[in-house]
């Protein structure tokens, strides 16, 4: 599986998703600066946080507009795996490879804390190793209110495209129904607040990240063995 | 454009005094010079001879501190100093205060600060791994005091949460003294190799000049004159520098790429006094010149002045030193990162700072006059009368004493709360290193790829160094040093921020050098050179000064990251022991404590600290690194602000258990002393189950004592009894709410 986890000037967690991608799944994943226009090497693409741009405008707002964002855009279409972490799920949804938006957190501060999830839906491609509901991953952001519509929310919750939730009753930035990320309707396209990549080692508090990770790897071996 | 006034007139209207030059020190220039300076020049030397940038009522006495030591690669006098951590690996690491722009600007004062401090560390050649934040505030009931402290810590979130440097530690201290002159110091730790080391020195003559980063406009014009002046409410808002995190993390990418090309000869941060103090000292230190022509400067106003472009503070700039026929090298470098870099003058081997705008010369300096003749000042030092009227300790403060009662409200006191709503607002997590996060005693970051983690805390103790400057002044170090060893790892290294009152008072200047010569034994007897520091003086509001609160951050080493210890109780491991100097576990009343404090606050100055010996501080920090290093340690906890009791509460509460403990004392009234004094040199330790014999035989090598207190717990029960009394008896939830919900309850 070849691995590109996307540069742009402001990225910050580009190289925790590459040490974590070779910690998990022993592969050398790629940094590919933000003017690369030809994604067609990769299997998976990985979004990362940061503050792409300086998240002036909007966050993820003037990225989508990138020409690797471009070129994400068009892999996410021939099926290639995309993954949007924090700053990542943002541009997702601004570049619309997922529904929603992600405002402003409710309490208007930036939080950083280790945060409980469920696995709402452990059958997708990104979460088929995960044996348990109940996750530990930490969140960092200071725009992570994600919304939706009723009826876009209904959709969501019909095709089962909710892929984890806040486990605590009272959600740590206001989002939706408690949603943490969400999944596209093909279900290649996976955003989401929290940082499976800060979650891949008991030094770090949590392995909780890892099973995301061989996941999507398990899944491209089933797709590509048949 | 308006007209500047001329050198007759500067001199007849004593202009020069609005600049912050006294008569004296304008006189000493102009004899200097053998001409009356311009307006540019008057500028120019107004900043570089203001205390913030000549040290000049500091310098004389700065030079007491030990900086020597075998680790040590850089000592002071550069951006920030070097450590060497083995393995061809070395560490920079800095202090500096943004005090005064907090005061007027909370949000951009607090977030500049950690520009700034973040610059200094990458322009060694380093890669920023870690910030850490001291600061300090009025009392949580003012609503002027909640405003400052949510706008700084904000400000300081916005910008270290941008540039993705995880803010893992540091400490919050609430109290009146610093109403109306908050304290923000920020810490800088990053990790380099050895054949990464930049300096900033400007030789090598024809080699081009650059100024790279953001463009340079009106804003902190005088920044560095302003730091050094009296009282904030007079300070203008306009003086305050706006911070850019983003164009902040383009410029670091950008200079680390270009510093390992190995083609920089020199590069400095353009911090306070921006162009004029960074030419100015690149120059010095190579004993150089620069010519410089201010047209080519990229600006972002239009018709901006010499005066202004030399004196602007606009944030994110460096000045850079290529060899000769490189400078493409850094324009192809800057260009990708989307920035500017570009060349405004050449080295020169005169000994002078030429400024030119195009062809006409608007400053020409000697740069030996700017730097090496910057005023020194020998001010007086007076002993406070206060210091002689000071009683000895009381040991008992209630008579019938709700001891259990007291020590909830002692938890719930805001210096000693959890500072959960500060850090959480922090990013403490990214590039996924951080071993140890906020809320211990020292914050502990993993090297990559590498068996060694670095432990790193930030401490002082205003109160204490106001009641006794050299001693307190000492006990900061130790316990600096303290917090690092509870983590099993070795204390190596110093940066201290040394923020006080108005040094031109007597009784003030004399808390300033007593309280260095107790920092500087202290490290001497630790072992813990002074690598990099700043002094904030003037920090005083209509004639109140701060207390003289020296901030002592420091690095230390674990060779082994997985010997890591922390202060947690933990389930299952054995009893707890206080690690105390020999036979002195309890002693010397209730001075100086935060108990002492909340229970008689009108008489919270009026008695002696503590006694407190480096020797017995040595030899406890020494077997409590012993014992780490063995393995025998389940948890370490420094006791401080609180004492005994409070340090027992908060290791029970982050490791969800209860506790039980039984001690015997005589005479019979001292338990108050016991349980919230704060004699120094004491450290909590929770032994390994079935490491009892083991952590006896080698604590028998030290010269310390060791105190059995009791045992954890799997209840939610908090118990003490004192010669077989319950002295308190709460619940850990309780407590555990009171200790995390007391900063909450003000700020919501």
């Amino acid at each position: 599986m070849n691995c590109a986890v996307l540069q742009f000037p402001g990225s910050n967690c580009d190289q925790d998703a590459v040490k974590a991608v070779a910690g998990t799944l022993s592969l050398k994943a790629d940094l590919v600066w933000h003017e690369t226009a030809d994604l067609n090497a990769y299997d998976l693409i990985i979004v990362p946080g940061g503050f792409s741009y300086g998240d002036y405008l909007r966050a993820g707002a003037i990225a989508r507009f990138s020409k690797a964002m471009q070129a994400t855009v068009a892999a996410a279409e021939r099926g290639a795996y995309v993954l949007g972490i924090c700053n990542g799920f943002q541009i997702l949804t601004e570049a619309g490879l997922l529904p929603g938006a992600l405002r402003r957190n409710d309490h208007r501060q930036f939080r950083c804390d280790m945060v409980e999830l469920e696995v709402v839906n452990g059958a997708t491609d990104f979460t088929r190793a995960y044996e348990k509901a109940r996750v530990t991953i930490p969140i960092a952001h200071g725009e992570g209110n994600y919304y939706v519509d009723d009826e876009m929310l209904k959709r969501l919750e019909e095709n089962q495209q909710i892929v984890f939730r806040y486990a605590s009753e009272q959600s740590p930035n206001g989002s939706v129904a408690n949603i943490a990320g969400v999944i596209n309707e093909r279900g290649n396209v996976l955003g989401m607040m929290p940082h499976p990549e800060r979650a891949v080692s008991e030094r770090l508090g949590s392995t909780d990240g890892i099973s995301l990770f061989r996941s999507i790897l398990t899944s491209w071996r089933d797709g590509h063995a048949s | 454009m308006r007209r500047e006034p001329t050198e007759q007139e500067i001199r007849d209207q004593r202009m020069y005094v609005k600049f912050g030059l006294t008569d004296d020190e304008y006189a000493r220039i102009c004899t200097r010079l053998g001409r009356l300076p311009n307006y540019t020049e008057t500028g120019v030397f107004s900043v570089m001879w203001s205390e913030h940038c000549s040290y000049k009522s500091s310098r004389k006495h700065l030079r007491r501190f030990p900086t020597q030591g075998t680790h040590v690669l850089q000592g002071p006098g550069e951006n920030a100093g070097i450590i060497d951590i083995g393995d061809n690996l070395a560490v920079s690491f800095k202090m500096e205060s943004h005090n005064h722009p907090t005061a007027v600007e909370p949000y951009q004062g607090a977030a500049t600060g950690v520009g700034g401090i973040i610059r200094d560390v990458f322009t060694m050649g380093a890669r920023p791994i870690a910030l850490l934040n001291s600061l300090r505030f009025g009392t949580l009931d003012q609503a002027r005091t909640r405003y400052l402290f949510s706008h700084a810590v904000e400000g300081i979130a916005f910008y270290g949460n941008c540039i993705g440097i995880p803010t893992v530690g540091g400490e919050v201290v609430f109290d009146a003294r610093y109403a109306e002159n908050p304290l923000v110091n920020a810490m800088c730790i990053g990790l380099m190799t050895h054949d990464q080391i930049a300096t900033g020195h400007a030789s090598g003559v024809g080699n081009p000049v650059l100024v790279v980063g953001a463009k340079t406009g009106r804003d902190g014009i005088h920044g560095a004159t302003f730091a050094s002046a009296q009282d904030p409410n007079e300070k203008e808002r306009s003086a305050v520098q706006v911070g850019d995190p983003f164009m902040e993390k383009l410029l670091l990418e950008a200079c680390l790429e270009l510093i390992a090309t190995g083609r920089v000869v020199g590069i400095q941060d353009m911090g306070a006094a921006g162009l004029t103090s960074s030419s100015a000292e690149m120059a010095s230190r190579a004993g150089s010149g620069l010519t410089l022509d201010v047209s080519r400067v990229p600006c972002r106003e239009t018709g901006m002045s010499p005066y202004e472009i030399m004196l602007s503070e606009s944030q994110e700039r460096m000045l850079v030193v290529m060899k000769e026929g490189e400078s493409a090298i850094a324009e192809e470098i800057f260009a990708k990162w989307g920035l500017e870099a570009t060349v405004i003058g050449r080295v020169t081997d005169d000994g002078s700072l030429r400024i030119t705008e195009g062809e006409r010369v608007a400053a020409e300096l000697p740069i030996a006059a700017l730097v090496d003749e910057a005023p020194v000042l020998d001010r007086p030092a007076v002993r406070p009368a206060y210091l002689d009227q000071l009683n000895v300790a009381p040991v008992r403060l209630s008579t019938q004493g709700d001891l259990t009662g007291d020590l909830l409200a002692l938890v719930a006191e805001p210096t000693i709360a959890s500072k959960e709503w500060v850090y959480r607002q922090y990013d403490t997590m990214v590039r996924t290193e951080t071993l140890v996060r906020p809320g211990a005693d020292a914050a502990v970051i993993g090297i990559p790829d590498s068996q060694k983690a670095i432990a790193t805390s930030a401490d002082g103790n205003g109160k204490y160094v106001y009641l006794n400057p050299r001693q307190g002044g000492a006990m900061a170090v130790a316990e600096a040093a303290r917090n690092i060893v509870c983590t099993g790892a070795r204390p190596l290294a110093v940066t201290d921020c040394l923020n006080y009152g108005n040094p031109e008072k007597p009784e003030i200047f004399y808390q300033f050098r007593e309280s260095i010569d107790g920092m500087s034994e202290a490290c001497e007897k630790l072992g813990t050179p002074v690598i990099s520091g700043n002094v904030s003086f003037y920090n005083e509001t209509g004639g109140q000064d701060i207390y003289p609160t020296p901030i002592i951050g420091m690095v230390g080493l674990l060779e082994q990251a997985e010997r890591l210890v922390t202060s947690a109780f933990k389930r299952g491991e054995g009893a707890v022991y206080l690690l105390a100097p020999k036979g002195q576990a309890i002693r010397d009343g209730l001075g100086g404590s935060a108990y002492l404090a909340m229970k008689r606050p009108d008489e919270a100055l009026s008695y002696q600290l503590p006694a407190f010996d480096l020797d017995a501080e040595k030899a406890v920090q020494d077997a409590c690194l012993a014992l780490a290093e063995a393995g025998v340690l389940a948890a370490a906890h420094d006791i401080s602000d609180g004492g005994l009791a409070v340090a027992l509460a908060e290791s029970c509460v982050q490791g969800s258990v209860g506790l039980a403990v039984a001690v015997t004392i005589a005479p019979d009234d001292e338990q108050e002393v016991l349980l919230f004094g704060e004699s120094p040199s004491r450290i909590l330790v929770q032994v390994r189950a079935g490491q009892e014999k083991r952590l006896k035989e080698l604590a028998s090598s030290f010269l310390v004592s060791f105190l059995p207190l009791g045992a954890v717990a799997e209840t939610d029960r908090f118990h003490i009894t004192l010669n077989e009394k319950t002295a308190i008896d709460a619940e850990v939830s309780a407590l555990r709410d009171a200790w995390r919900g007391a900063i909450a309850s003000w700020m919501n």
